[in-house]
This record gives structure tokens, C-alpha cells and sequence, in this order.
């Protein structure tokens, strides 16, 4: 450091890199490169998702505002009639969509906490394998594994014939959940495919914040004669907030926008804004509709995300 | 390397403390250091209703597992099936047709080649420059770095169908032909975060010092990233290859509003087949995909083992 201060004095202090004195084109000119370098390194990624990530929803908010058809083209009209149609039209589509990915990421959590707590916790060398069969349903297909829910839950099938025997089914269905005889083509159908498919995403966070936690403090509470059950509510679940909070977002967001539950689960009946906006954009070729509607979903899931972030108070995500 | 005693110490524990709970009450301990004494309700509760109390977790557990694998289980089963008509929802009769001809319906194999090339060259191109931006994430600090992270965000932050519709809207109005290359396109875009993503988490977690000591000891720059920093960073930059590869080889939203008539990759395949009729093969190539990956992936774990332990 001390041979650097009198070829450059009136340079800011040198960062402590391993940049040697002297040689070649000199301290400045290589700091200059050095300060380049991250730009360099993050132009390909960052031009990809600038052209086609950034532009592209841009291009939709102008979309969303303009009017004519397929063969005439469009033109930016300012018209927002697109939304209150959206709305009025397709407002029962956003409320089930909604309800729907808020009762699966309940449930994510509910079925899948105690997963993430046995894999963290009770499962010594197992742990590995736990992992795996967590993740190895990814192999196959979803929509593979979303229509062997068809098979599973088909009418008269067992587990149809279970549920009736059980009497649920007549709860659920004075609930409005199922019908009287069958689960395929209810909105329990589609919210059960729904969890299934996006369980994974709430099992993975929450089980690397909960492996993080020192079994010391379990052993520590214990010893101050704390119940199990106190230990999980004051220590065991606050230390596993980060990872609900990720779980929970990577649950409702993508299952907010989902579309294939609803159409191989569930029946007209139980139509998500996602079936809207798919028909909209490839059967109706209505694109300004379309572009409001996913504008509109993208609008309302941040302001939630970020009520919900502010609420759950926890910034760092990734 | 250095984890791994801390962590088989980490997995001993659990299971050491599960012997007390499950053995000898605590009277039986020979020495002093006895557990803490149950609590009372503990022992208050007798035979099954406290066998069920210790083991909720490991039941409930256990339950959400079968609930992740049944339809798996399920689709491994009905490629044995023999249909009646033209839709493979109810068991009729076994049969092993389906994987003795597994390309025997007309396109499928077709498109399962087209899925897997995109899949191959949308993850070559997303580790490639995601590595490179969690590089520059990861080791400088520069201007413009919170916005950046931010956009690397978003994408992950947004439902598909979003990205979808406005990707298809700008190519549909910049007369962009659809086909493999709108596919590809869109894939790389949702890939790139993940890969920055794992490959970030791995290079912050890398101890600075090992590179300072190449270079101490000579090594050029060069030579100090191809042997010392690649190396490091090579399980997070595997990690978020695969996850690529996996995305991009199971994506239907966004391939759906991104593809030609002509280009139908093997989900578009199984949705088409959801309407007109599922053959048995599409359940033959998914049970096997699964159990090749998961022989993989548990072959790698017993290599792994046996390495750590010889």
C-alpha cells in the first residue's frame, strides 16, 4: 500500500485487492477496468430480462389501454374500459383465484410444517433420503401428475367412496365444496391440486430455516420445564418465520395465476383468472383484454405480497 | 469438507435424543446426567394416547410424504394398465404394451426430443450468463446493484401467466414468428434467476482467503479462477443447472403462449392428450423419468458416502 500512495495521492484509498503496484498500464487504468467488470459481467443476463422481461410488461400496460382488433391493429386509445371490463366481468374469476391460492397455501402450510420439522428434527441419517422423496415428484411431469389426481379422486373411486362412507363429503357438500357424490369437478378438487402441486415450494424453505435452528435452544427450553407445545409456539415457530414467510409467497404467487388445476380439476364452474386470461389470449385473440387482466393480477398480488412483507416483517428473501 | 463432521454431528443428535425419549424412563440412567424429567402430563398419559402424542410429528409427517408420492405412484401403476377407451383414468386390466412400444403414439416422442433440446440449450445459455451476473452480485459492489437484484427478483415474484401473456403480446406485435426460438427465448428468461439465485448463495458462502492464497502463491488470474474459484463455485452452479433444466423441461404456461402450431413440446403434448385422450405411454415416459432421475440421484448419494467414508 505504501508504494501505491505516492504514484496516485490523490486517489481515494485503494481497495484492499490484490492489485500490484506499477506494472503495465498502471493503477488507474485498472481500476477503472476492475470498476467495469461487473457491468461487463451482467450484461447478457441483465439485457435478457431487460428486453424480455421488463419491455414486454411495459408493453402490455400499453396494450391494456388500446383498442381496435387482429386485422385493423391496435392503437393506443387511452381506453381503460379493458379493466372495468375485466373487472365486471371477470371479478367473481380474481376472487376465486384468490381464495382458491389462499386456501392451498393454508393448507401448504399446515401439511407441510410438520414435514419440514420431522426432516429437520427427528429424521438423523434419513434426512438425505426425506429430502429427495420431497423433491423427486418434480421428475415426472406435472401435468402428468395433476391428471393421476383425475384417476384418484374419480367418482366412485376409493377414495370417493371413503370420504362418502366417512360422512365429509355430506359436510363439504352443504359447505358448497364438493358435490354430495363426487370431488372431481369441485372447487375442493382444484384447491387439493393446487396444495399438491405447490407443496414442494413451501416444505424447501421452511425446512432450511428450520434445519438452522441450534437443537440447543429445544433442550434449553425444556430444561425451564417449558410443554413441547410452548417450545414450538415461543421458540421452534418465531426462529421459522423467514422460512414461512418464503414459503408461503412462493405458494400464493404462482398459484394466484394457475391455470391448469382449474381446468383439468375443476369444471367452468370453478374458472380461475388464469383460464381467463389464457382464453382471452388464445381462443378470443382479444389481446388488450388479456394484457389488462394479467396486468391487473400482477397489480394486485405485489400490493398483497408487499402488505403481507410489512406485516411479516422480513425483508431478506433470497 | 469441513461440514461434514458438523453435520453428521448435527444428525446424530436427534436420533441419540430419540433413544431417551423412546427407552428407559429416567430413573433407569446409570449416571447423573440424567435428561430433564419428563413433564408431567407426559406422564400422565399412558400407552397409545402417549406413543401418538411423541410421534404426531413423524405421523403427520409421514402422511404429507404419501400425499407428495401417491400420484406418483398412481401413474407408475396405470402405465401397466391396459384402458378400455381412449382416456386411462380407471384400471381395466394389466398389461406391459405401453412399455414395450413407449413411442407407439404418434408424436410423442417427437416432442419429448423437442422438449429435451430446448430444455439442453435453455440451460447452457441461462448457467452461462446467470453465472456471470451472480459473479458480479456476488464479489463487487457497484452502482445500480439494489435495482439489479431487484430485477433478478421478479421474475420469480410473478405468476407465469403474467410473464407469459406479455412476452407473447410483444412478439405477436413485433411480428416475431413463434416456434423454438419465442421458446427459448422465454425459457432462458425464467431460468436466469434461479441460476443467479443458487450460484450467488454458493459464491457468497465461499471463504475469500482460499483465492487470496492462490494468488499468494503465484497463481495468475486465470489460473486462480479455473483451479480454485470454478471449483467452489461448481455445486452451486450445478444446483442451479438442474434446476434449469428441470424448469425448462416441465414449463407448460409460458411454452404454451410462447409456441407455434408446429413446435409442441412434451407438456403441450400431455395437455393436447388430456382432451382427446390420454395414451398409456405418456405415464410410461413420466414413470420413467422418474425412476431414472431418482436412481441418479441416490446413486450419487451412496457414491458420495462412500467417498466420505474411504
Amino acid at each position: 500500500m505504501t508504494a501505491v500512495a505516492p504514484v496516485t495521492p490523490s486517489a481515494p484509498p485503494p481497495p484492499p485487492s490484490n492489485t500490484l503496484p506499477g506494472d503495465g498500464e498502471g493503477v488507474r487504468g485498472r481500476r477503472a477496468r476492475r470498476r467495469l467488470t461487473p457491468y461487463w459481467l451482467l450484461l447478457p443476463a441483465g439485457l435478457w430480462l431487460a428486453v424480455f422481461f421488463v419491455a414486454p410488461l411495459v408493453y402490455q400496460a400499453s396494450t391494456s389501454v388500446q383498442s381496435g382488433s387482429l386485422e385493423e391493429g391496435f392503437r393506443v386509445t387511452w381506453q381503460f374500459s379493458h379493466y372495468t371490463d375485466a373487472l365486471s366481468t371477470y371479478g367473481e374469476h380474481f376472487l376465486r383465484s384468490f381464495a382458491y391460492a389462499a386456501s392451498a397455501t393454508v393448507l401448504c402450510l399446515v401439511i407441510g410444517y410438520p414435514l419440514a420439522y420431522m426432516i429437520a428434527f427427528r429424521a438423523g441419517r434419513w434426512r438425505n433420503l426425506l429430502l429427495v422423496m420431497v423433491i423427486a415428484p418434480f421428475f415426472t411431469s406435472f401435468l402428468i401428475r395433476t391428471l393421476a389426481w383425475k384417476t384418484i379422486l374419480s367418482d366412485g373411486g376409493p377414495v370417493v367412496g371413503a370420504l362418502s362412507a366417512l360422512h365429509v363429503l355430506d359436510v363439504t357438500s352443504w359447505l358448497g365444496l364438493t358435490g354430495s357424490e363426487r370431488v372431481l369437478a369441485t372447487p375442493l378438487a382444484v384447491v387439493c391440486g393446487l396444495t399438491y402441486n405447490f407443496l414442494p415450494f413451501m416444505i424447501l424453505p421452511l425446512y432450511s430455516s428450520l434445519e438452522r435452528i441450534d437443537t440447543a435452544l429445544h433442550e434449553a427450553a425444556r430444561d425451564l420445564y417449558a410443554k413441547p407445545v410452548t417450545t414450538f409456539r415461543k421458540v421452534t415457530f418465531p426462529l421459522s418465520l423467514p422460512g414461512v414467510v418464503a414459503g408461503t409467497l412462493l405458494t400464493f404467487i404462482p398459484a394466484s395465476g394457475d391455470y391448469i388445476n382449474a381446468q383439468l380439476l375443476g369444471s367452468p364452474n370453478e374458472q380461475m383468472v388464469g383460464n381467463a386470461i389464457q382464453k382471452q389470449f388464445l381462443n378470443v385473440l382479444d389481446y388488450p383484454t388479456a394484457a389488462a387482466m394479467s396486468f391487473l393480477l400482477m397489480a394486485l398480488i405485489l400490493i398483497m405480497v408487499s402488505v403481507y412483507m410489512r406485516k411479516a416483517g422480513t425483508e431478506e428473501l433470497v | 469438507m469441513s461440514t461434514a463432521p458438523a453435520s453428521r454431528a448435527s444428525s446424530a443428535s436427534p436420533a441419540a435424543s430419540g433413544t431417551t425419549a423412546t427407552g428407559a424412563p429416567a430413573a433407569s440412567h446409570p449416571s447423573g446426567h440424567a435428561p430433564a424429567p419428563a413433564p408431567a402430563f407426559v406422564r400422565a398419559a399412558f400407552g397409545p394416547v402417549r406413543w401418538l402424542r411423541r410421534h404426531a410429528v413423524v405421523l403427520a409427517g409421514c402422511a404429507a410424504l404419501a400425499y407428495l408420492l401417491l400420484p406418483n405412484l398412481v401413474v407408475l401403476l396405470f402405465s401397466f394398465n391396459k384402458p378400455a377407451g381412449r382416456f386411462n383414468y380407471a384400471w381395466r386390466d394389466f398389461s406391459t404394451d405401453a412399455w414395450t412400444d413407449p413411442c407407439g403414439v404418434a408424436d410423442m416422442c417427437g416432442s419429448l426430443g423437442l422438449s429435451l433440446r430446448i430444455a439442453i440449450l435453455a440451460t447452457l445459455i441461462a448457467t452461462a450468463f446467470g453465472t456471470f451476473a451472480a459473479f458480479a452480485l456476488a464479489r463487487y459492489r457497484f452502482r445500480g446493484k439494489s435495482t439489479t437484484n431487484a430485477l433478478i427478483f421478479l421474475p420469480m415474484a410473478m405468476p407465469e401467466v403474467v410473464m407469459a401473456a406479455s412476452l407473447g403480446t410483444l412478439f405477436l406485435n413485433m411480428r416475431v414468428d413463434f416456434g423454438f426460438l419465442t421458446i427459448l427465448i422465454a425459457h432462458v428468461m425464467f431460468c436466469l434467476s434461479f441460476v443467479v439465485v443458487a450460484v450467488k448463495a454458493r459464491v457468497m458462502s465461499m471463504d475469500p482467503r482460499l483465492e487470496e492464497a492462490a494468488r499468494d502463491l503465484y497463481a495468475g488470474p486465470f489460473q486462480t479462477f479455473w483451479r480454485v474459484t470454478l471449483p467452489l463455485a461448481a455445486p452451486g452452479i450445478a444446483a442451479g443447472a438442474m434446476l434449469s433444466f428441470a424448469l425448462s423441461f416441465d414449463d407448460f404456461i409460458i411454452t404454451q403462449f410462447n409456441a407455434g402450431p408446429s413446435t409442441v413440446t412434451f407438456p403441450m403434448f400431455v395437455w393436447g392428450a388430456a382432451q382427446r385422450g390420454v395414451p398409456v405411454q405418456v405415464n410410461v415416459i413420466g414413470s420413467a423419468m422418474f425412476v431414472i432421475a431418482v436412481a441418479i440421484v441416490l446413486g450419487g448419494q451412496i457414491a458420495a458416502n462412500r467417498r466420505k467414508k474411504g
